[in-house]
């Protein structure tokens, strides 16, 4: 039986735990000693503690991240697919994950050149092997070189090979226009996200109404809510203008600012382009006025450009916003603190897996800049797989080149088949009564919106869900089909959207295109 | 602020003062400013500037490829299959690697390692990990669901702490680490703003651990944060000592009493050297003190790619079981894990060929065990050699390397000499180890950037180059050592 002992701690302490604790002063003990769980009795009679780490004392940002490409409905896509895989009769036979922009899950092939060259990096007793093009070879031999005792498996630089990051600067250049790269100021990365994260570690501090403030559009690519929830940064949303193709507007950035200053210091606007998940591509004209609203109201500008291949629609093209800074001239190109994104994950390659990426600063406060190097080196480096396949995407076959006419093919085929799917897409969307759809002018999505019936936001409501979350949850259950709701993306107010990847091979998108038309249909009719 | 024409011009947005306080506080020695230094005189020397010497030689990172190790074949073999499946065809390569190859593409989405994997980790590498781990604790069981994979130990390592943080002022999170630690941990601890606790290892005792300092350790922490967390590196990095089944027994005791959640970094598992000496894992000694302990403690046990026989470091391939975690906890790291989408999947692959590499019956053993074997004999014998001679210098004690991949001797500095540092506004052992650099081209780390006893100075330097090499690397140190107790005599 355990004795009840007054204690600074108000734990019931058993006999046994006695010595240890009262081994000291009790005026010696801290008041965090009240920390210490209570013991609990359980069923048995058998006292136990609770855990160290339980949902009350584990760090409280953690929990407000939420992750929608992977969350809850994704968890239960998985499960179904459990279910089929034992023999559960369903009203489909697969489960289409339609809810991320994986495009090799999805039957997307690799480019036959990179593969190449990362098997020889990795084996390269593979460089006697006649069956690899020289260009494949040379590639090799050059990445081999510039790791530490020509292995991929050194660490590297912390902010990454040194020859990879000179060529990522010369593609840099190459692409817009000859406007000057420099190499030191490249860092690659873990995918895109690792130095998104790591710049907005950067960024946050401050307290109460001093606290950074991050701009971010709405609907966002929820890696943004993520990290400046479990920053604790204040989240500033602007909304893209879903009536004029998810463009931004600068009046609406303004709005947004002003109303934050209120209450967070705001330091920084993220711009996604093209769009991530409204397929946005914005116009030259916009990312000017975008710079000058930052320059103007002192914000660090953040441009993720991860889809920068991805461009359809015609009449649409990829910006750089570095491009587009130097093109305004010395008065916003020496001043606007810049950063842009780019990543092997998507555009024509969609090597997800080797997450490889980098960042480009431009304007960083040396020592800053210092701070970010340290920073990186903690985690000592980026995947070299990753590293080395990025040397190959800013670095690839040059007409002449064995592998070049093979190259173009493959890169050709994959650009241009996601184009005639995006236009699929936006077209039988549009067909269907109640659903309407933007143009998917590039990325790899649809976020079309849609009418949800008023019984079902009700019986949504009654659910605890919300109202798309319960319309995809639905659809999931009826057709085998994952997407993700957009409330996971953010939207306006009573305003409903869910985000699709247009990645499923064409015939297969077509059926599924079918099949979302049928459900809504049929949704709509149940609700009605 | 203004330019130096007159003309008015704003700061910066991003500046030093209003950035990140947490980020400034953060220091990694291993990749400090003596490294910063040493790939600076690398460049030097590359632009054909006169120096005493004709390289740099790196022996401050635990990276054993860069210093010439070998990588193993069958993982290598595997890894290009994998990458360019079309190798399949190909009869150079053995038919176990083709079969593991197989294995693992068919594991990933649309049989490509391009394609994300679960958060988690590619469901047959977890499964693959948790039957190592039963294997190796002799039959204790391993859930596959228990088991993450990460890129590399670190990133699990940190994901840990991230979760741990929490409270402010006197109830915020304190986390024990060893004195000297890997500074990683105090890195992360900084940038966390969370409350590092020393606990210092037992130098004239080959640096053990000592209940006695841990129990010192947190009853003084507990007057100013909260103690949660003990972290423990075995075997130990900077330090080399591998913990006695007893002390690890000790070390859970202490943890369950404490009410501290327990992380066990084993990335040097199979770097064991010394007669006497054996890994033991920590869920296997919890385990074997019965179910009061093991349905009790909470317990993060770390593993890495990059160390013992493999050195893959670039690949960031790694993995942690979790013990007893709160079911609701493990639901909230699981959602933080998916946030950054996935580990490195030919890291993940690398994984699933160390934990299961080439059995007796299969083509690539006899390469396999071979290979493994000899890097495994080669780190023993240079432990040995490094101790040797390190300790027939006067003024450097070596306490034997009993495993890891380092040695951490203590060095005596002459006052004189500690006086010059202070003058520099240098910590004495940076100076010395400075001093080495430009001298002789070899990069050690200062134990300032690993923590020591007050008063005392030790460098970490790796035992990796080839044995040969070795022998030149350690004389050039002793001969320096002497001329510079000389020099400040």
């Amino acid at each position: 039986m355990a004795v009840v002992l007054p204690c600074v701690r108000g734990a019931i302490i058993p006999q046994s735990f006695q010595s240890q604790t009262l081994s000291q002063p009790l005026s010696s003990l801290s008041a965090t000693r009240r920390g210490l769980p209570k013991e609990k009795m359980s069923e048995n009679g058998v006292l136990s503690r609770a855990k160290v780490l339980t949902i009350d004392t584990m760090n409280p940002t953690v929990k407000k991240v939420e992750y929608a490409v992977r969350g809850p409905i994704v968890l239960r896509a998985v499960e179904l697919e459990r279910e089929l895989s034992e023999g559960m009769k369903k009203p489909f036979s697969e489960v289409i994950k339609a809810n991320i922009g994986d495009a090799h899950a999805m039957g997307q092939q690799p480019i036959t050149f990179f593969r190449q060259v990362l098997a020889l990096c990795s084996y390269p007793e593979l460089l006697n092997d006649s069956t690899f093009p020289e260009d494949a070879k040379s590639r090799a031999r050059r990445i081999l070189q510039s790791c530490g005792g020509n292995s991929m498996g050194s660490y590297t630089a912390s902010q990454g090979i040194d020859s990879v990051r000179q060529d990522v600067a010369r593609y840099i250049e190459r692409r817009d226009g000859g406007v000057p790269c420099d190499p030191d100021d490249i860092y690659l990365t873990t995918g895109a996200s690792d130095g998104i994260v790591t710049m907005l570690k950067l960024l946050v501090c401050g307290e109460g109404a001093t606290r950074t403030g991050v701009m971010i559009s709405i609907p966002q690519y929820p890696l943004y809510s993520a990290a400046l929830a479990e920053l604790g940064a204040v989240q500033i949303n602007y909304y893209l203008n879903e009536e004029k193709c998810w463009s931004m507007d600068i009046s609406e950035l303004q709005r947004a600012l002003d109303e934050a200053r209120r209450h967070c210091n705001p330091r920084a606007l993220c711009v996604i382009n093209p769009g991530n998940p409204t397929g946005q591509v914005q116009s030259r004209q916009c990312i000017e006025d975008v710079i000058r609203f930052a320059a103007n109201e002192r914000l660090l500008l953040m441009a993720d450009e991860v889809y920068q291949d991805n461009v359809y629609a015609e009449g649409c093209q990829f910006h750089s916003f570095k491009k587009v800074l130097f093109e305004m001239g010395p008065e916003y190109s020496d001043t606007v603190e810049l950063v842009s994104f780019h990543s092997t994950s998507k555009c024509y390659m969609g090597e997800c897996g080797f997450r490889g990426g980098y960042m480009e600063i431009i304007n960083m406060d040396d020592e800053v800049k210092a701070q970010l190097t340290k920073l990186v080196s903690v985690r000592l480096c980026p995947p070299v797989p990753g590293q080395a396949l990025m040397d190959l995407v800013v670095n690839p076959p040059q007409p002449g080149e064995p592998s070049h006419d093979n190259f173009i093919k493959e890169r050709t085929a994959t650009l241009s088949a996601l184009a005639e799917k995006a236009k699929l897409t936006e077209q039988v969307l549009n067909t269907i009564q109640g659903i309407s759809c933007n143009p998917v002018q590039g990325a790899m999505y649809s976020f079309p919106r849609i009418t949800i019936p008023e019984k079902a936001i009700q019986e949504a409501m009654d659910k605890g869900q919300e109202p798309d979350m319960f319309y995809c949850m639905k659809m999931l259950e009826e057709t085998g089909i994952c997407l993700v709701p957009g409330s996971g993306f953010g939207q306006t107010d009573g305003t409903y959207h869910f985000r699709m990847t247009i990645l499923p091979p064409t015939d297969k998108l077509t059926i599924l295109l079918n099949k979302v038309k049928e459900f809504h249909q049929k949704f709509t009719q149940q609700y009605s | 602020v203004t330019e130096s024409n007159g003309v008015p011009c704003r700061g910066k947005v991003l500046t030093l003062d209003n950035m990140n306080p947490n980020v400034r506080r953060v220091e990694y020695a291993v990749r400090g400013a003596i490294v910063q230094r040493a790939g600076q005189i690398e460049k030097e020397l590359k632009e054909g500037v006169k120096k005493p010497f004709t390289e740099v030689i790196k022996a401050n990172i635990g990276d054993a490829h860069a210093m010439g190790q070998k990588p193993i074949s069958f993982l290598r073999q595997v890894l290009a299959l994998c990458s360019y499946p079309e190798l399949l065809e190909d009869n150079k390569f053995p038919e176990d690697a083709k079969h593991r190859a197989r294995r693992i593409l068919e594991a990933c989405g649309g049989h490509s390692i391009g394609a994300y994997s679960a958060s988690q980790g590619i469901e047959c590498v977890r499964q693959d990990v948790a039957r190592y781990i039963e294997k190796r604790d002799g039959g204790i069981p391993s859930n596959p669901d228990n088991i993450y994979l990460s890129t590399g130990a670190s990133d699990a390592i940190v994901t840990m702490l991230k979760l741990l943080v929490c409270g402010e002022g006197r109830d915020r999170t304190g986390v024990m680490i060893s004195i000297p630690q890997y500074p990683l941990y105090s890195a992360a601890l900084a940038d966390l703003g969370a409350v590092q606790i020393s606990y210092y290892l037992d130098e004239d005792k080959c640096w053990s651990l000592d209940v006695a300092e841990l129990k010192r350790a947190v009853d003084a922490a507990r007057q100013h944060c909260n103690p949660r967390v003990l972290c423990i590196i075995n075997p130990g990095n900077p330090t080399g000592q591998v913990q006695s089944r007893q002390c690890i027994e000790d070390v859970i005791r202490f943890a369950k009493e404490e009410h501290l959640f327990l992380m066990a970094d084993e990335v040097y598992q199979d770097n064991v050297y010394a007669e006497g000496c054996k890994f033991h894992s920590f869920k296997k000694v919890l385990f074997e003190m019965g179910p009061a302990y093991s349905s009790t403690v909470e317990m993060a046990s770390f593993h890495s790619t990059s160390k013992c026989y493999m050195g893959e470091c670039g690949f960031r391939g790694g993995y942690m079981e979790v013990i007893n975690m709160d079911p609701e906890v493990k639901a909230q790291l699981t959602k933080l894990v998916s946030v950054r989408l996935c580990p490195p999947v030919p890291g993940q692959a690398l994984l699933d060929l160390v934990v299961n590499p080439p059995q007796p019956d299969e083509p690539s053993y006899n390469t396999f065990m071979k290979e493994r074997t000899a890097v495994l004999a080669a780190l023993a014998e240079k432990a040995r050699l490094t101790e040797q001679i390190f300790n027939e210098v006067p003024g450097v004690t070596c306490n034997p390397v009993q495993g890891a991949m380092y040695t951490f001797p203590r060095i005596a500095l002459p006052q004189k000499a500690i006086d010059k540092a202070k003058e520099e506004g240098q910590v004495p052992d940076m100076f010395y180890c400075m001093r080495l650099l430009e001298e002789e081209g070899i990069c050690l780390v200062p134990g300032s950037g690993f923590g020591q006893r007050e008063g005392t100075f030790h460098f970490r330097m790796t035992i990796l180059p080839p044995t040969e090499k070795l022998k030149i690397v350690l004389q050039k140190i002793s001969d320096f050592h002497v001329r510079f107790t000389q020099e400040f005599s």
